[in-house]
Formats: structure tokens, sequence, C-alpha cells
């Protein structure tokens, strides 16, 4: 029927049109870079280090891979933590740039073998070492100082991933893993945490300068206030969240935020919790949309029954 | 003065039809305002933008009422307050955005139908004329409600159009087309900012809804009397045929009435549209919401790739791939171009592009040549990409150079 091939036509065009200014010209826009799983074996940062950085590179990333073969002693680690307890030690100050992070689920968020780097150096394991000339300036760096063979290591990792464990919330997951560089104002959460009730407009002036403070503080760290992340699984795509999560220098080479070492479970769970800030309406829009577009199935069914009563008469 | 039954009843038909002719203005607007049979859903999509347009006031008046025209504000009163936190606000906005997306995928069918089928000559030189101020009307309602939610696009996309006001470079005919401050003036200051929002905020909720209802209705009108085309652009006597019709010699008669006839395949088609309209605004809005436009606006930092909305992408593909005078010629040319079409066309023959010669060749590789332009409007200007744009860009021009000459050919055949 001609009505058909005309329609064949008009849809065909607008396919390619869309095919040609979505994905296609998507893919062309921003480069591919290649997931690895939440595996972090430093074989990225190897292939992507400037020249005189391979052999450093290679070199750290050999031992940290020795030291994860090493069986942990969960007993000796627990005493060996106790070095760590100096700065983690949840008091809320900022040190070097930046609070030091909770450990009270280190064991469920992070990776044991980031782990296992990130005390070794952890500029290097972080990938931002770029940023150092010597890397024990890093807030963290003096832990080089303090840990210092690896079985020592091998064994803090492994006290972390048998004690330091829990089934933690998507909220809790971004508030330890992101929010003391990263607020979402539309959950609430500025660098020091979760945003109270205040009963007077001087307590609630009080609370914003220090808010203000904090954030003075992690922007001379990190050269500019890290971006909110309210909206920002709307404004990336999966893709890039992840693969920037992975390896943040993939996908902006020179940025100065470290890499965190999240596992693909708890990248689940930070990821989970951006989409509720980000994109709150995905539960409704999934329970209404069916019945609308049932609606207009049927709709367009009595539609059809009338054109055809109207147009029997005239052919 | 006309004479008025003492004894009829307030509003009864009666009368009404004193006072304001009801009959008569049904005759003429629907029920004898005929319409050829020989037609096909193309001829629906008239109907399908009147409620598009519809769709669009409705929920753009329930947005009206959280949005907040504020550079602090505007960002989270849109995606925070109206996304997150409004019942339904969502839908309401998804709804506005699609659609306003939609509106001109149907506003391009229903342009090209009518060059296809040539509906742009022969009497009907005003209806091309009025859809086309339409087409611009649209373009500017576009354009300034995409400033609105206040994202980087929103910002990096206004001062790249903005910015074209300044005319031509200032060596140029003694810089008599070089117009200096007038970009600020438009702006209200030197970048974007609250002046600027505040302008586009007005301008896009009331003075261009209120020229384009003005225009709709000019539209609506510039048609009654030389009555829609049909399939084969064959002339109908229309009161003859109305005759036939009249009389129930349904079969025999080339025409139908507007209601409830025509109006039931018109009903039918906008079924169909909307299935497909709302499993967009439901399940595929992305493609009308970009991404770069959930980063607020940021003054200091450019997106590493700035480009518009789809529907303007062959006009800017005709702008960028060419230094910046003659771009802004060929840029200039294109605004126009279309609305030149019942004048360059010199043939008078009223039918489908595919029967008339060199026409159909015209037709379809213009067709072709605005989807290239449009894919590489988007793509990076880089290698190859600009190399097909200049083409692609330069072909556009060239064909509304030659067509006059092809069509006048056609008068000889």
């Amino acid at each position: 029927m001609k009505e058909f091939k005309i329609l064949a036509v008009v849809v065909i065009l607008s396919l390619i049109t869309y095919w040609g200014v979505e994905p296609f010209a998507h893919s062309q826009m921003h480069k591919h870079v290649e997931g690895h799983n939440f595996v972090y074996d430093g074989k990225a940062d190897i292939t992507d280090a400037a020249k005189e950085k391979v052999a450093v590179k290679k070199a750290f990333w050999g031992e940290v891979n020795q030291i994860a073969k090493l069986p942990g002693n969960v007993a000796a680690g627990e005493a060996s933590f106790a070095v760590c307890m100096g700065c983690h030690n949840g008091s809320g100050v900022n040190m070097g740039g930046v609070v030091p992070p909770s450990l009270d689920h280190a064991g469920s968020l992070y990776d044991k073998t980031y782990l296992i780097a990130l005390i070794k150096d952890p500029a290097i394991a972080s990938n931002v070492d770029h940023k150092y000339a010597v890397t024990m300036m890093h807030p963290m760096g003096a832990v080089q100082t303090m840990v210092t063979t690896p079985q020592q290591i091998a064994d803090i990792v492994a006290f972390i991933k048998a004690k330091k464990v829990g089934n933690i919330e998507p909220k809790q997951a971004f508030l330890e893993a992101c929010g003391r560089c990263h607020a979402n104002r539309y959950g609430g959460l500025t660098q020091i945490g979760e945003t109270p009730k205040f009963k007077t407009e001087k307590e609630e002036l009080a609370y914003k300068v220090k808010v203000l403070d904090e954030q003075d503080l992690v922007k001379a760290y990190m050269g500019k206030l890290p971006p909110d992340l309210s909206i920002m699984s709307r404004a990336r795509s999966e893709q890039y969240m992840e693969t920037f999560v992975e390896n943040p220098q993939s996908q902006l080479p020179g940025t100065s935020m470290p890499r965190v070492g999240l596992t693909k479970e708890s990248f689940e769970k930070v990821k989970a919790y951006l989409d509720e800030t980000g994109d709150p309406s995905k539960a409704a829009r999934n329970a209404i949309g069916p019945w609308v577009i049932l609606f207009f199935v049927i709709f367009t069914v009595l539609a059809y029954l009338w054109k055809k009563h109207q147009w029997k008469d005239l052919h | 003065m006309a004479h008025f039954d003492e004894k009829a009843k307030p509003f009864s038909h009666k009368w009404l039809n004193e006072r304001m002719a009801v009959d008569t203005v049904k005759k003429v607007l629907s029920s004898e305002y005929w319409i050829p049979k020989d037609i096909n859903f193309l001829w629906a999509m008239g109907m399908i933008l009147a409620a598009t347009f519809g769709l669009l006031i409705v929920s753009g008046i329930f947005l009206l009422m959280y949005y907040q025209p504020n550079v602090n504000l505007a960002f989270d009163s849109v995606n925070h307050t109206i996304m997150g936190e409004v019942g339904f606000g969502w839908l309401w906005r998804h709804i506005h955005g699609v659609a306003a997306s939609v509106v001109f995928l149907i506003i391009y069918i229903h342009m090209f139908t009518g060059i296809y089928y040539g509906s742009y000559k022969r009497g009907r030189e005003m209806i091309w004329l009025s859809g086309m101020l339409l087409f611009v009307l649209f373009s500017a309602e576009a354009f300034s409600g995409y400033m609105l939610p206040w994202g980087q696009m929103s910002y990096w996309a206004g001062m790249v159009i903005t910015n074209l006001f300044e005319g031509f470079s200032p060596t140029i005919a003694g810089g008599a087309l070089n117009f200096p401050g007038f970009v600020e003036w438009l702006r209200g200051d030197y970048v974007p900012g609250q002046a600027y929002l505040t302008r586009f905020f007005m301008l896009h909720v009331f003075l261009l809804p209120l020229v384009i209802i003005g225009v709709i209705v000019l539209h609506f009108a510039t048609l009654r009397l030389p009555h829609v085309n049909n399939q084969k652009g064959k002339e109908i006597d229309f009161d003859e045929a109305a005759k036939l019709y009249k009389n129930g010699k349904k079969k025999e008669s080339k025409v139908i009435p507007f209601s409830p006839v025509f109006l039931s395949k018109d009903v039918f088609v906008m079924g169909v549209y909307f299935i497909l309209f709302f499993y967009l605004v439901f399940f595929h809005f992305e493609f009308a919401m970009d991404p770069v436009n959930f980063d607020p606006a940021d003054g200091l930092k450019t997106p590493t790739h700035i480009y518009p909305e789809w529907y303007f992408l062959w006009s800017y593909e005709i702008l960028r791939p060419f230094p910046k005078d003659p771009g802004l010629i060929a840029f200039a040319f294109a605004q126009v171009a279309f609305f030149l079409l019942p004048f360059l066309d010199k043939s008078p023959v009223v039918a489908p592009a595919n029967n008339r010669g060199l026409f159909k060749v015209w037709f379809w590789v213009m067709l072709v040549d605005m989807i290239v332009l449009t894919i590489m409007g988007k793509l990076p200007p880089e290698g190859m990409w600009t190399i097909v744009g200049r083409v692609a860009a330069l072909i556009f021009i060239a064909l509304f150079i030659a067509l006059p000459i092809i069509t006048k050919k056609e008068k000889k055949a």
C-alpha cells in the first residue's frame, strides 16, 4: 500500500538522522576508554605513564602484585593498624587538604590489591604522582615510613578485609568514598557530611562558614573545588562514570582526582546513590509509562474504527 | 441594522446565530470546508503540529509555576525542584523537552511534504511564506527556551549564537557591516548573565508564544481560499465537487468535509503519533536533553564540544566549515533560501516531485544534503568531517542557484 511506502521513507530518513546525531556523533566526540572491571593491577597506569616514569611504575606494581600473594595475618595486622588510627580516627579534622577517610567499611568498599598499593605508596597507587616531586609529599605519604615491610602491608590489608566490613547503604558508600571532596546538594550533603536542620539563622550561617572553610582547604589541595555530584549521573554516561572512577586519569589526563579503588559492588552502590539524587523519577516513569502508552493504543484503535466508519462510503 | 428576533431565548441557537452567525462559521471552518479526498497521512502533519504546540503550552504553564529565572536558582529549580520535588514535575518537563525536539521533526516532514507535492505555488504562496515565518518563530522559541535551564550548553550556545550578531569583520566594506556594541546590547551584559536570562525568559514565555499563536491563525487563514493540495497536484473545482458530495454522490465527489471525515483520519494519525511521542517521553528522552546541559553554566569552563540542538545543525553546518565572513554570508543565505522557494521555482507544474523530471533529482539531493549537513553539524570539525560538511554546504547553495534554471526547462517540456 502506498501509505506504508511513504511511511517507510519517512521512518528510515528520520532514523538515519537520529543515528547520525546521537549514537554516531557521540561515538566520534568521546574517546573510547576501555574499562578493566575494577581490577587494580597497574596495567593501564604503566601504558599511560610518561616515559621517565614507566620503570618506576612497573617496579611498583610488580611489587604490589607480589605482596598480594603473601598470606596476611589478621591479628598482626590489627596491631599494625594502630598506626593508621593516628589519622583515620573519625575526628573529621582536615589533614593536609582533606579529611582522612573513615575506614569503618574500608574492607567492603575498596579492592584488596588497591589497598596494598595505597599503603605502599599512596601517590602512585592513586595515580596522582604527577602532582608531587617526591611522593612522600602526599598527605598520606608518611605511611611509607611507618609501614615498611611487605608482610606488614599484607597483614594490615588482611585485617581491613576481615574486620572493617559491613553491609552499607548507597548513601553511606557515597559519603565514605566520595563525600570528603564532592558535595551532593540535592542529597543535602557537603564536604563535612549531612547538613543538619537548624533552629536559628545564626546557627545556619555558622555551619555554612564551617563548610566554606573546609571547601577552601579542599580547593587549595585539589587546585579547584571538585564538582557537586548531585546530577552527575545525567551529565556523564554510565561507561564514562565507570572508567573515570576506576582511573580518573583515563578520562581527564592530569586531573588531581585520585583513584579511589572501589570494588565493583561498592561502585554499584555509589552509582545507585548518584541515580537517586540525579534521576529520582525513574521508578515513577517505569510505573506510569506503560499505562499512558496503553491508553493511546486504545485511543488509536478507536480512532481507526471511527475513521473506517467515516470513510466507508467514499470509495 | 440587522433584524433581531425579540422572542429568541438568550443563548439559543437562533439567538446566537443572529449575533454570531454560528451556522456560517461552522460551515466555513468545518462542515463545508472541503478537503481533497486524494491525500495520505502526511496531510495530518499540520494537525499533529497544532496538537504538539498545545502540549508545549500546557506543559509550559506547569513548568512556569516552579521555574526561577535567576542565574543562581534556574538550574536547580529545573533539575531539583521540578524534576524531584514537584509531583509529576518530571512528567511536564519531559513532555516539554521531548515535544520541543519532536515538533521540529514534524515541521521538517511538513515542510518537505509541501516541497515534494509542490504545495507552495499557484495560489499557495502565502501558505508557504506564513509557514516559513512560523519555522523562524519556532526556532527563536526553541533557542530562547534552551537558555532557561542555565546549564553549560545553554550558556555556551547562547554565547556562540549571540556572537554572530557582531556582524562581519571590521575590514569588510569599511566596517559598515560590523556592529560594535550590538552583541552587548542584545545580552544586556558583556557575557550572558542575569539580564540575558531574564530577557530570554520574557521572550520564551510571553512575546514569542503570542506572536506564534497569531501567525498560526494567519497560516490557517492563508489555507482557506486556495485549499490544501492533493496527492497528484490536480486542480479541483471545489464548488462542483462539493455539490456532488452534498447530493450524496460521495463516491464520485473528489472532496470530503473537514469535519468529521478528514478529522477522523487526522485523529487516527495523531493517535499513532502519540504512542511514539509518549514512548519517547517515558523511555527515550535522552536525545532531547543533552548531557552537557546537566552541568551548571560556568563562564570559566568551555565545554569540549559546543553544538546546537539537532534541528539547527544543518544551518550551523552551513556557517561552520567556512572562514568567518564567507560563513556568515552562507548562513544568512541558508536562513532566507527556503522563503524564496515559490519564486525560485519557475515551473507552473504542481505535481509530486517524482513526476517532475529534473526537479525529482533536485528534491532528493536536497533532502539527503540536509541530512548530511545535520549529521556533520554535530560531528567535531576535524579532518574528513570538515570536508564533507563544506561540500554539503556548497551543494546546498548550488541547489538553490540551480533551481530556477532546472524549473524553467521544465516549463518548455
